[in-house]
C-alpha cells in the first residue's frame, strides 16, 4: 500500500473525529442553552421526567440490587482468602456509591432513554415532523431537546441515589441472610465508612451521564439519515456513543474527584 | 407576492435548483409541477426557510424571506406536508390547535380547541375524530386534519407538498376541491407541489413546470394544455417520448 495514501487515510480519519467532536460539542453547547432561553415548554419537561426517570426506576432497582448481592457475594469470596471477610459492608457501600451505583445507572440510561430519544426523533425527523415544528414557528431544540436534556439533569443523578441504596440494600440482604454479617453492625459500618465526597461524586457522575444519554440521544435523532435504516442507524449510533462517553467520563471524573 | 430569483441548491454533486426564477401573486394558487426529483420540495423548503438555498434571492411580499423575525414571518405561513407529519404523541385536536396552545399565538386550551374542532369540520371531520390519535386514521383523515393544521391559524399564505399522493381516486378528489375552497375563501396565496394532473386543474390558477432545476414554464392553468411547451406537453400525456428523461 503507498504509505502517502495510508497516511492521508489515517490524517482524514482523525479530522473526522475531530469534526464529529466538534459537532457534537456545538450541539450540546445550544441544547444547553436552550434550557435557559424562553419559551419553555413545561408539558413536555413534565413528559420527560415521567419517561427518563419514573419509568426508568424498575429497571434500575432490578440492576442495582442484583449487582450489590453479587458484589457481597464476591468481596466475601474475595475477602476469605486472607481472612478480609470482614469489610464487605465498606465495600460494598463504596463500590456501588463510587463506581457501580453511577456507571450501571448511567448505561441503563443509555439503554433505555438513549436509544427511545433517538428513535423518536429520528422517527419525527424522516416524517418530516420536525419540518412542520419549524413551520409551526417552534423551535425542535427548545421543544425537543431542552425539555429531554433538562430532565435528564435532573433525574438521573435521583436514579443513581436510588441505584446506590438499592444495590447497597441487595449486599445487606445477601450478608446478613447468608453470610452470617450482624445486620445492625452492617448499617453502622456502611454509614460510618462512607465519605461526603464519595456521595457528591456519585450524584455528579449521574448530572453528567444524564446529560451524555440524553445529549447523544437528540443529536443523533436530528442527524438520522432517511428512512428505517436511518432511524435504525441513528439509535444504534446513539447508544454506542452514549455508553462509551459514559465510560470515558466516569474515568476523567473519577480521577477529579479521588486522585487529586 | 412570493418572488424567487435565481434560487440554486445543491446537494453534493446533485444541483437540484439551477437558478430558479419564479412569482406567485397574492391570493393567486400557484402549481409547480414536474417528475420526481426535479426539486420541488426543495424548492418549497427554500421559500420556509427550512432550506438555505446557495445562492439567490427569496421575498415575500417585498422583503427578504432570510431576513427579519423568523416567527412572525413563519406565523404567516400554513403547510400541508406529504405525509400528514402529525405529531403522533398528540391527539388530533392539539395537532390542530398546536399553534394556538404555545407560542406567540396562544390561546385558552378550551378556545383552541373549538377552533380545532370548527377547523376539524371545515375540512369534513367529525368531532368526535378530536380525541383520537394520528395513528387511529386512515391517510384520507390524515391529510384532512394536516389540511385542517394549515389553516388553523388562518394564515396569509398556504403551502400544500402532494396533497393526495397515497390517496384514491375519490378521496383525491374531495381534497383537491377542500383545497381550492378554502385558498379561495380565505384569500390565502397558496403554493401546491404535485404530479397529479387532476390536483392541478382543480386547485391551480397558474402553473409552472420545473425540470432540470429551472422553470421552463409558467402560465395560467386554461393555457397549460395549449402551451406549446415540450416538458408541459410531455408530462399531461405522461409519455415515455420527449425532453423528460423516461430513466433517471
Amino acid at each position: 500500500m503507498n504509505p502517502i495514501a495510508a497516511l492521508g487515510g489515517l490524517g482524514r480519519t482523525i479530522l473526522g473525529l475531530f469534526a464529529a467532536f466538534g459537532r457534537v460539542t456545538l450541539f450540546a453547547l445550544d441544547a444547553l442553552s436552550h434550557i435557559f432561553r424562553p419559551p419553555f415548554y413545561p408539558r413536555e419537561f413534565g413528559i420527560a421526567l415521567l419517561n427518563i426517570g419514573w419509568l426508568s426506576l424498575p429497571v434500575v432497582g432490578l440492576t442495582a440490587i442484583f449487582t450489590g448481592g453479587a458484589l457481597a457475594l464476591q468481596i466475601y469470596a474475595g475477602g476469605a482468602r486472607f481472612n478480609a471477610e470482614a469489610v464487605v459492608p465498606q465495600i460494598v457501600a463504596i463500590g456501588m456509591v463510587r463506581e457501580l451505583g453511577p456507571v450501571l445507572v448511567g448505561l441503563m440510561i443509555a439503554a433505555r432513554v438513549t436509544s427511545s430519544i433517538a428513535a423518536e426523533i429520528a422517527t419525527m425527523k424522516v416524517t418530516e415532523q420536525i419540518d412542520a415544528l419549524v413551520t409551526l414557528s417552534t423551535h425542535p431544540m427548545k421543544y425537543l431537546t431542552a425539555p429531554r436534556v433538562l430532565a435528564a439533569l435532573i433525574t438521573v443523578p435521583a436514579l443513581v441515589a436510588v441505584g446506590d441504596i438499592i444495590g447497597i440494600a441487595g449486599g445487606y440482604t445477601v450478608a446478613t441472610q447468608n453470610l452470617g454479617f450482624n445486620p445492625a453492625a452492617y448499617l453502622k459500618n456502611t454509614v460510618d465508612f462512607l465519605e461526603t465526597r464519595d456521595i457528591v461524586s456519585s450524584l455528579v457522575k449521574g448530572a453528567a451521564f444524564g446529560m451524555i444519554a440524553a445529549i447523544m440521544g437528540c443529536y443523533y435523532g436530528m442527524n438520522s439519515g432517511r428512512g428505517a435504516q436511518g432511524v435504525g442507524r441513528a439509535t444504534k449510533g446513539s447508544v454506542e456513543a452514549a455508553a462509551v462517553l459514559i465510560l470515558a467520563a466516569n474515568f476523567v471524573l473519577t480521577g477529579v474527584f479521588f486522585s487529586l | 407576492m412570493i418572488r424567487m430569483e435565481n434560487v440554486t441548491k445543491a446537494f453534493g454533486d446533485n444541483h437540484v435548483l439551477q437558478g430558479m426564477n419564479l412569482e406567485i401573486p397574492k391570493g393567486t394558487s400557484m402549481v409547480i409541477i414536474g417528475g420526481s426529483g426535479t426539486g420541488k420540495s426543495v424548492a418549497l423548503k427554500c421559500i420556509l426557510g427550512l432550506i438555505q438555498p446557495d445562492s439567490g434571492k427569496i421575498y415575500v411580499d417585498g422583503k427578504d424571506a432570510q431576513k427579519g423575525d423568523r416567527d412572525a414571518f413563519l406565523a404567516r405561513f400554513g403547510m400541508l406536508f406529504q405525509g400528514g407529519a402529525l405529531f403522533d404523541s398528540l391527539p388530533i385536536w392539539q395537532n390542530v390547535a398546536f399553534r394556538l396552545l404555545r407560542g406567540p399565538l396562544k390561546r385558552p386550551a378550551d378556545y383552541a380547541r373549538e377552533i380545532a374542532i370548527d377547523k376539524l369540520r371545515r375540512v369534513g371531520l367529525r368531532a368526535k375524530v378530536a380525541d383520537l390519535y394520528p395513528s387511529e386514521l386512515s391517510g384520507g383523515m390524515q391529510k384532512r386534519v394536516g389540511l385542517a393544521r394549515a389553516i388553523a391559524a388562518d394564515p396569509e399564505i398556504i403551502f400544500f407538498d402532494e396533497p393526495t399522493t397515497g390517496l384514491d381516486p375519490i378521496m383525491s378528489g374531495v381534497i383537491n376541491d377542500l383545497i381550492r375552497e378554502i385558498v379561495t375563501e380565505m384569500g390565502a396565496t397558496a403554493m401546491t407541489i404535485t404530479h397529479d394532473m387532476s390536483s392541478v386543474r382543480a386547485i391551480a390558477d397558474n402553473v409552472a413546470m420545473l425540470h432540470d432545476g429551472v422553470i421552463q414554464w409558467t402560465g395560467p392553468v386554461g393555457q397549460m394544455d395549449a402551451s406549446g411547451d415540450p416538458y408541459v406537453e410531455q408530462f399531461i400525456s405522461g409519455s415515455a417520448e420527449g425532453p423528460i428523461e423516461a430513466v433517471r
